[in-house]
Order: C-alpha cells, then sequence, then structure tokens
C-alpha cells in the first residue's frame, strides 16, 4: 500500500464527509451525500499544489490536440533557458518514451507516464510520478498532459498555471470548438507562426475567439523552429518564476 | 472520453457510501450534472453502460438533474442563460462574466435497502 495516499492493488476512497439519511418509503433508506464526483482527484491535486508551493517549483499543465508542438516547445526552451532556470518535466503519453526520450536528450530529468487507454493526466498519477523524481526546491515542473483537447481540461493536476497550444496548421475556431480547454487555461500559446504563409490560419480570428471563451487568456505567438516569438515566452516563464509564493 | 474516468469515480463513492450503510445494492443514484460541465450525456450514458457492470450500481435507477448554465456579466450585471463557455451576455455583449451554476458534477444521493 502507497504510504502517502494510501492506495492499494484495489481502489481507495478519500471519503469522510457526513451524510444523512432518511426514510423514503418503507424498506428504503434515503442518503443525502452531496459530493463532489471529482473530489478525490481535487483533493490530490491540492496536495501536489501544496508541495509545489512549499517548495516554490512552478508546475506548468502543457495541454493541447496531438501534434500541436508541446514536445518541441519543450525541447527549445529547455535548451535555450539551460543555465538559467532548472527544469524537470512529467511526459504523460497513452503509450511509448518516445517524448521522455526527446526530453532526457536536452539533459534534463524527465519522467514518463504512460496512461495505457486513459485519456489525459490526473493528480494521482503526478502525485506518483513527483514522488520518485526528487524535485530541486526553486525550479520548474512542466507536465505534458496527453495530446487531447477534450478530456485533460476536467482533472487539475495541482499546476499554477495550464498553458494550451495551439498551432497554425489546424482550424482557428479550435478555442470555440473546444472551450472548456481555454476556458480553464491562463495561457494560449500559438505555435508554428512560421507555417503562415502557407496555410489558411486567421490568427487574428483565433484570438477573438479565445478571448470570447476566456477574456483574460494571454496569448503569444511563436514558433519554435524559426525561434520567433520565443523571447516572449521566456519573459511570461520568468515573470512566472520570480513571483513569490 | 473522460466520461468513463468520470463514472469510475461515481462507482468508487457510491460503493464507499453503500459499504457505509452495509447495503449490498444501491437501488437508486440520483446526479447532478451541470450542462457547462464538460460532461457528454451520449458519452455518459454509454460509459455508464460498461462501467456498472458487475458493480453495486448494475441495476440501480439513475436521475440525472442537468443544471442550467447561469452567469454573472461583471460589466453590466446582467444574469443571463449561458448555453456555451463563449457565449456573451445578451445585454452589452461583454464575454468577462463570471458563471454562477452549470459546472456541477455532484452525487447528490442514494437510496438503499433498509
Amino acid at each position: 500500500m502507497c504510504a502517502t495516499c494510501g492506495c492499494g492493488p484495489n481502489s481507495h476512497h478519500h471519503d469522510h464527509s457526513h451524510d444523512h439519511t432518511h426514510e423514503s418509503s418503507p424498506g428504503k433508506k434515503v442518503v443525502d451525500v452531496e459530493q463532489d464526483i471529482l473530489q478525490e482527484n481535487n483533493l490530490l491535486a491540492q496536495r501536489n499544489r501544496g508541495f509545489f508551493e512549499g517548495r516554490n517549483i512552478l508546475a506548468i499543465n502543457l495541454v493541447s490536440s496531438p501534434g500541436s508542438g508541446k514536445t518541441s516547445l519543450l525541447e527549445r526552451t529547455l535548451t535555450d533557458l539551460k543555465g538559467e532556470l532548472s527544469f524537470a518535466v512529467i511526459e504523460g503519453d497513452q503509450q511509448t518514451a518516445n517524448d521522455a526520450d526527446r526530453i532526457h536528450a536536452t539533459g534534463t530529468k524527465v519522467t514518463q507516464i504512460n496512461t495505457g487507454k486513459g485519456c489525459h493526466l490526473d493528480a494521482h498519477m503526478v502525485l506518483h510520478a513527483v514522488q520518485g523524481m526528487k524535485l530541486q526546491a526553486d525550479s520548474v515542473l512542466f507536465i505534458e498532459n496527453v495530446g487531447n483537447l477534450v478530456c485533460p481540461a476536467m482533472f487539475d493536476l495541482g499546476e499554477q498555471e495550464r498553458v494550451v497550444v495551439i498551432s497554425v496548421t489546424e482550424g482557428e475556431d479550435k478555442p470555440i470548438k473546444y472551450p472548456d480547454m481555454f476556458h480553464s487555461s491562463t495561457l494560449c500559446v500559438i505555435n508554428k507562426t512560421d507555417l503562415l504563409p502557407y496555410v489558411k490560419f486567421n490568427v487574428e480570428k483565433a484570438k477573438e475567439y479565445a478571448r470570447k471563451v476566456n477574456p483574460q487568456l494571454e496569448i503569444i505567438e511563436l514558433s519554435c523552429t524559426s525561434g520567433e516569438g520565443m523571447n516572449l515566452w521566456y519573459e511570461w516563464l520568468k515573470s512566472k518564476v520570480l513571483q513569490p509564493v | 472520453m473522460h466520461e468513463l474516468s468520470i463514472v469510475m469515480s461515481i462507482v468508487e463513492l457510491a460503493s464507499a457510501q453503500a459499504s457505509r450503510h452495509d447495503a449490498s445494492v444501491i437501488e437508486e443514484i440520483e446526479l447532478d450534472i451541470g450542462c457547462l460541465s464538460g460532461i457528454e450525456m451520449e458519452s455518459f450514458d454509454f460509459a455508464w453502460k460498461q462501467a456498472v457492470k458487475r458493480t453495486i450500481l448494475e441495476n440501480a435507477r439513475r436521475t440525472v438533474n442537468r443544471i442550467e448554465g447561469r452567469a454573472l456579466c461583471l460589466d453590466c450585471n446582467t444574469d443571463f442563460t449561458m448555453e456555451h463557455l463563449y457565449d456573451g451576455c445578451p445585454n452589452c455583449g461583454s464575454h468577462l462574466s463570471q458563471i454562477r451554476s452549470g459546472k456541477e458534477l455532484k452525487l447528490r444521493s442514494l437510496v438503499l435497502p433498509d
């Protein structure tokens, strides 16, 4: 059995609320439960958040469709900012350690989570990944979620910032097609801007849609390939690191 | 298909409640699922059929209360129905709003044999 969260080979329960029962009809008992269905995930997420805050670790949950360039953004960032900030990465994919291998090649500490059939990371998976990582204080932890613009939206991992990545090879209406993800994110990165001359993507329209869903969303346009706009992303990242917790 | 994880969480929560009350079967279950909660009801129904098999919820009668999305416009204070997260205020058009209901995802109650 896991000493931290109590999970064992069988499923586990973290419910400690007080319920109320009353008779409805003879032979039946009504139990008023009034529990949030995501409460177990949310409790573990808060636990992760406390762990990160106590060590001044900036945890960033990176979400996008498959192929928007999350791993490429990380590769470039980890290489460019090496020596300035200390990083660790958790990679989430259904299968393979390919992304972890790419991150490892940059010399960064990385753990791969394979979710199997699971379509998103949850706080429990992150808790266990973090247990095995010996994270440094005053560092940045990138959590690259499973490539999926729908399912990861509902699951708080305990991150401070949620960054949604879209690329110009996708439709500019992604934000209104998949509003939950944009609604819950703090920053939107529009990637692959070097390809704008070759595709129909309307950047202004995409930004307008994103702001309809989330008026507070910050937006940065960049290209991991040409390097254009990367300085804005680095400034954003450093501004978050410097924030006192 | 995060609906499957959601249904599995419901099974866990409900089973824990039932065992606390020494019940071996759940007759009825009542859920609140808000219209802005990110749950697709067709996927939820599909996941439900699969995930409750051979559990304490297998034969439970399920009631789902769909809670309407409502938001308060932070610019003009209008309280309005929000069908989609990108809906603006019908009065002033602003998108700066606070969601007041519709995000619910809750296990309300169970009916157990006495």
